[in-house]
């Protein structure tokens, strides 16, 4: 790990304004990524501004049929919380398949999406849900928000506050897990919205992204035998150790039933 | 049984200290005026070194001093020995390239050392390390036994041509090939015994010490030897007088062989001790532990097995490729040829067996003994040679078993290994019981109906551990002894401390050890003190591998308890006023035949060291007793081990249902500690077969770098094992005892790869390779179903 100043501000403001200071200072929330690069000499930010201490990135609140998680609610929190579980199962239980113990009790949303990790399982949810990222500065439709590997549509110094999802119908996330790191290899998240069936994958390629084939198949009858004959191209698909482009497309079809068919229980 | 004694279920008493923290590892250790060392390491697989610019790091702040190849090389240090000479078939010597402890002029794998960059704290070294200027040309690698063999491969020394290191074979050729012209049938296989990273729970680390005052050396070090560590370091490496070094091995958090093996870091560190006048540590990371903990198995067979109609074992015809990496590691020659290819008889009568070996470099990492060390490959090949033959022949897997197994002892196998003693009838019978094969069926049809494909798989493994005897040993190339040593104090008030040669590194010595004692001498368990792993402390020891702690240096404590008892008897007769002759010792008493006049062991040594009333004329004062024990024979545990599994072929995942295992130990002296070390051992041979891969790419590059990629095995990888024990008592040793560290790790692979390819038969897959990840379960399943679809 090389040298840095490590600060932490206890309201949002003087958050902004201490990584809108630093050229090279970067956001600290769970550290669950941003630590192990560090230790690794592959990140050497001059500044870490540790969130820890804001209060306005806290919370899970329901509301008008939908509900808003603070950036810095861990995965753990995400995954015991009542409210969450009452509003939008799916989304709790995602919560809880992240990492390990030790992996849940610091990693955040906030941290999750703002890394844009291609495995990562948030993502699929956003996406899934059709949700919208609050940041200090603006709102982004999750639609617009992941923007390729690592990439999100965030500017420098924009912190993400919190998440709002709306409440689907129903939903389901399926996840096959990568052996050896446990991310997903595929992560399927289907949910019936009010503005239709929003299919989202994760794992597969070099960012989340929507099925539309499985959507429209899944619109005429939400049910698994609705996407007998629907799938996705192995073409532009991720290869590598744990599985090909053309394993990951097949699991995209199993993994997508499965979820269908545990929305529907 | 005393108390506590052999054969009771003690908790292990070192579990306090490791569970609570209290360990001391060798990176708790802190010396004074302490400084740190980084190595730089190469991130090419080959590459010509063209020059180093110690000046760029030695400008880092906080950087003492930075010593490269070419200061090895003007202080003419000795290159890492290999412990075992290998012949080829044409009787030439195995090649032996040097192996410097720093690379001066090509490194030759990624992560070989060639400079080391000490500083007066962690952050410094790293700093500094990264600093160094090397001035790289890379070259071609060859980074498998394929590539390494291709015709006008690059060569990773200039010396060894066609990258091979020898050519070795056992049996006898012309009546195997003769057999298997006359055979009904034969089966055959081709088989990857897959590369594994041990990943011990503690990375190794090293602490070198000079003390000018004495003219001194102490080095720290995690190693399960560190006698053999002292004799290599100082005969080969630094020629230095053993007598002035001390290897000390404190608490070592699991080896499973990776420790077993003389590192480049240990002598670098101690000779840099005495070059910068301070004590010097290192700790490996993980990441530098992927890259130069000595890998296991890796392994490329073609195998062949003919029998007659009734499924009787005609011969046994096997071709081997092995990768060594780099350079030979301590003990790398010994593993694919006399650890390997005379285990390839398994529990069987085959009357012909022809195995033939090849070895080559690679630019890899160095391959070495991993937990069973070639024993596990042996295993693998027979066990699946014998289920594959099973199924070809329409035969039930136990029933070809049992029409092959030995059933008379001592047994001479054709490939040079005599078998003292087994039952491999019984412990099948019982493993057959506790899995409930008769109800396999019935199972099979339920998982059916659930839509999993339900698979039952057998191995019935041999080991030979204890390698011994030394002399025979020696006269197939190995460049060492293989007894153990024990030393048995009394202390004036009648604690007992014993010194042994073995080393502990998660095995439970500390208990064993003691109830052995707590049974000999019948003091009580709890006055037993166990010290191991310290040169300055214990008389020379060959360390613990193999499984041959308890064997070897539980024997060699064994008669060095006989000692005492004998010297006792001389005392306690003295005291009772007795002779010799009419002294018996028993439960911790030495008492006059006949009568009801006694003394306690206690009694005895106190007398010993207060001596007023002593037979000084005929007997010395104290009581220490210390024997070597060369073993006569290997021992052979062996066992049966059945494993079902459900298969989701959706998505080519592997669920084991259950695992029965019944071992043969031998005599058992602590019914917890094996039941410890079987789920150990099982868990990384399921690691093998399921989980654990190895992977390079073409470059050299090793891609399975981290736990983000190596997936080793957890909790929820495996079920609640049924384990239990037959015992037919070792023939040769005073203990009736064989081992059990390796056990699982040999027989778990090929039992659960037989498993999952009878669940997978259905659908047409013969065979695929481990590990059985769910990716390579699918496309097995895929190949079978597109060669379906062709032959349609
Ligand atoms: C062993 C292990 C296993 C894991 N397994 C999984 C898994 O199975 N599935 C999965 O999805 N994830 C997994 N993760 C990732 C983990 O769950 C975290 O989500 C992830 O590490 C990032 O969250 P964090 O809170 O730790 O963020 P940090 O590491 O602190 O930060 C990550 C990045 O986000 C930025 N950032 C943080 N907060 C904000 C904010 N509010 N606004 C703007 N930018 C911000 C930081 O500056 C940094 O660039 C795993 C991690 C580990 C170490």
């Amino acid at each position: 790990m090389y040298d840095f100043a490590y600060h932490k501000p206890t309201n949002l403001a003087d958050a902004a304004k201490l990584i809108g200071a630093k050229k090279d200072g970067r956001l600290l929330a769970g550290g669950q990524t941003l630590l192990p690069t560090m230790k690794q000499r592959l990140a050497q930010p001059s500044d870490l501004v540790d969130l820890a201490g804001v209060a306005e990135l806290r919370g899970i609140k329901a509301e008008g049929g939908g509900v808003t998680v603070g950036a810095m609610t861990t995965h753990y929190a995400a995954h015991t919380s009542p409210e969450l579980r009452k509003a939008i199962k799916a989304l709790a239980k995602l919560a809880g398949g992240i990492g390990d113990p030790a992996v849940r009790n610091r990693g955040t949303l906030g941290g999750s999406i703002a890394n844009a990790d291609p495995a990562a399982d948030y993502p699929a949810a956003l996406v899934g849900l059709g949700a919208t990222v609050n940041t200090n500065q603006r709102k982004i439709a999750a639609d617009d928000f992941f923007k390729g590997l690592f990439e999100t549509a965030l500017k420098p110094g924009e912190i993400v506050l919190s998440v709002s999802f709306p409440a689907p119908k129903r939903a389901a996330y399926r996840k096959f897990a990568n052996p050896a790191s446990r991310y997903a290899i595929v992560g399927v998240f289907v949910a019936e919205t009010a503005n239709g069936v929003r299919v989202a994958v994760t794992g597969a390629g070099p960012k989340v992204f929507r099925a539309t084939a499985l959507e429209q198949a899944l619109a005429k009858k939400f049910a698994p035998e609705s996407l007998a004959g629907a799938s996705v191209p192995a073409a532009g698909l991720n290869s590598d150790l744990h599985a090909s482009a053309e394993y990951r497309a097949h699991l995209i079809g199993v993994m997508a039933k499965r979820a269908v068919a545990a929305a529907l229980k | 049984m005393a108390t506590n004694g052999i054969g009771a279920a003690v908790r292990r008493r070192e579990d306090y200290r490791f569970l609570t923290g209290g360990g001391t590892y060798t990176d708790d250790i802190d010396r004074p005026g302490q400084v740190y060392a980084a190595f730089v390491r190469s991130p090419h697989a080959h590459a010509r070194i063209k020059g180093v610019d110690k000046a760029s790091a030695l400008k880092v702040k906080g950087v003492v001093a930075v010593l490269t190849g070419a200061d090895v090389a003007a202080d003419k240090i000795g290159g890492l020995p290999c412990g075992w000479l290998i012949h080829s078939k044409d009787g030439s010597p195995m090649k032996e390239p040097p192996h410097p402890i720093l690379a001066a002029d090509r490194v030759r794998y990624v992560g070989d050392a060639l400079a080391v960059v000490i500083a007066d704290s962690l952050a410094a070294a790293k700093d500094g390390a990264q600093a160094l200027k090397v001035d790289y040309q890379p070259l071609p690698a060859v980074a498998s036994i394929a590539a390494a063999e291709r015709a006008g491969a690059q060569t990773v020394h200039d010396d060894v041509p066609g990258n091979q290191c020898y050519d070795w074979h056992l049996g006898d050729k012309a009546a195997v090939d003769a057999a298997f012209a006359k055979a009904a049938h034969v089966t055959k296989l081709d088989i990857v015994n897959n590369r594994l990273i041990p990943n011990a729970m503690e990375p190794r680390a090293a602490i070198g010490e000079f003390d000018r005052a004495t003219d001194s050396y102490t080095l720290y070090t995690t190693t399960q030897n560190p006698h053999v560590i002292r004799l290599l370091m100082c005969a080969f490496v630094l020629q230095l007088p053993e007598s002035k070094v001390r290897v000390v091995a404190p608490d070592v958090g699991g080896g499973f062989g990776s420790k077993i093996f003389h590192y480049a870091e240990e002598a670098v560190l101690t000779w840099a001790a005495k070059k910068i006048g301070k004590p010097i540590k290192w700790t490996s990371d993980r990441a530098e532990a992927f890259l130069t903990d000595a890998h296991g198995r890796d392994h490329v067979t073609k195998a062949e097995l003919a029998l007659d109609k009734s499924g009787k074992f005609l011969a046994m015809r096997v071709a081997t490729k092995a990768n060594m990496g780099a350079y030979l590691s301590t003990f790398a020659s010994s593993v694919p040829t006399y650890l390997y290819a005379t285990l390839l008889a398994g529990q069987y009568t085959t009357p012909v067996i022809y195995a033939e070996v090849k070895s080559v470099f690679t630019n890899t990492t160095p391959v070495d003994a991993y937990r069973g060390a070639g024993r596990p490959e042996a295993t693998y090949v027979v066990e699946r040679l014998v289920e594959m033959a099973a199924r070809e022949l329409k035969i039930d897997p136990a029933e070809i078993r049992r029409r092959n197994f030995i059933t008379q002892f001592p047994y001479q196998t054709p490939v040079a290994l005599a078998y003292d003693t087994g039952n491999y009838e019984a412990t099948l019978g019982e493993a057959l019981k506790v899995a409930d094969y008769a109800g396999y069926a019935k199972r099979r049809d339920a998982s059916k109906a659930k839509g999993k494909l339900r698979g039952v798989g057998f191995a019935c493994y041999i080991e030979a551990c204890g390698i011994a005897p030394s002399a025979v040993a020696g006269a197939l190339g190995a460049r060492a002894g293989l007894y153990e040593t024990a030393t048995v104090r009394f202390h004036p008030t009648g604690t007992v401390t014993v010194l042994t040669g073995s080393h502990a590194h998660g095995q439970g010595h500390e208990t064993t050890f003691a109830q052995v004692v707590a049974e000999k001498l019948g003091v009580a368990y709890e006055a037993v003190e166990i010290v191991h792993g310290d040169t300055g402390r214990i008389p020379f020891g060959m360390g613990t591998y193999g499984s041959r702690s308890l064997a070897v240096g539980g024997t060699a404590l064994a008669k060095a308890c006989d000692k005492i008892v004998a010297k006792g008897k001389k005392v306690a007769a003295h005291l009772l006023e007795a002779a010799e002759t009419d002294i018996e010792f028993k439960n911790g008493k030495f008492s006059v035949a006949g009568t009801d006049k006694g003394v306690g062991i206690g009694e005895v040594a106190f007398a010993c060291y207060v001596p007023h009333k002593f037979p000084i004329d005929k007997v010395e004062p104290g009581l220490e007793e210390s024997a070597f024990y060369d073993p006569a024979n290997f021992t052979f545990p062996a066992g049966s081990y059945i494993c079902e599994v459900e298969v989701d072929a959706d998505t080519g995942t592997v669920e084991i249902q259950s695992f029965v295992a019944c071992d043969d130990f031998g005599n058992i002296v602590n019914p917890l500690i094996v039941e410890g070390q079987v789920h150990g051992g099982l868990t990384q041979g399921i690691g093998q077969a399921l989980t654990e891969g190895c992977v390079y790419a073409a470059d050299g590059q090793l891609l399975s770098g981290s736990f983000m990629d190596y997936a080793m095995p957890r909790a929820d990888h495996v079920p609640s094992y049924k384990v239990s024990t037959k015992v037919t008592p070792c023939t040769h040793n005073a203990l009736g005892v064989k081992g059990c560290g390796e056990a699982g790790a040999i027989g778990a692979p090929a039992a659960l790869m037989n498993a999952i390819t009878d669940a997978l038969a259905p659908l047409g897959v013969r065979d695929f390779q481990m590990p059985a990840t769910p990716l390579r379960v699918w496309q097995a399943i895929q190949a079978a179903r597109g060669s379906k679809l062709a032959a349609d």
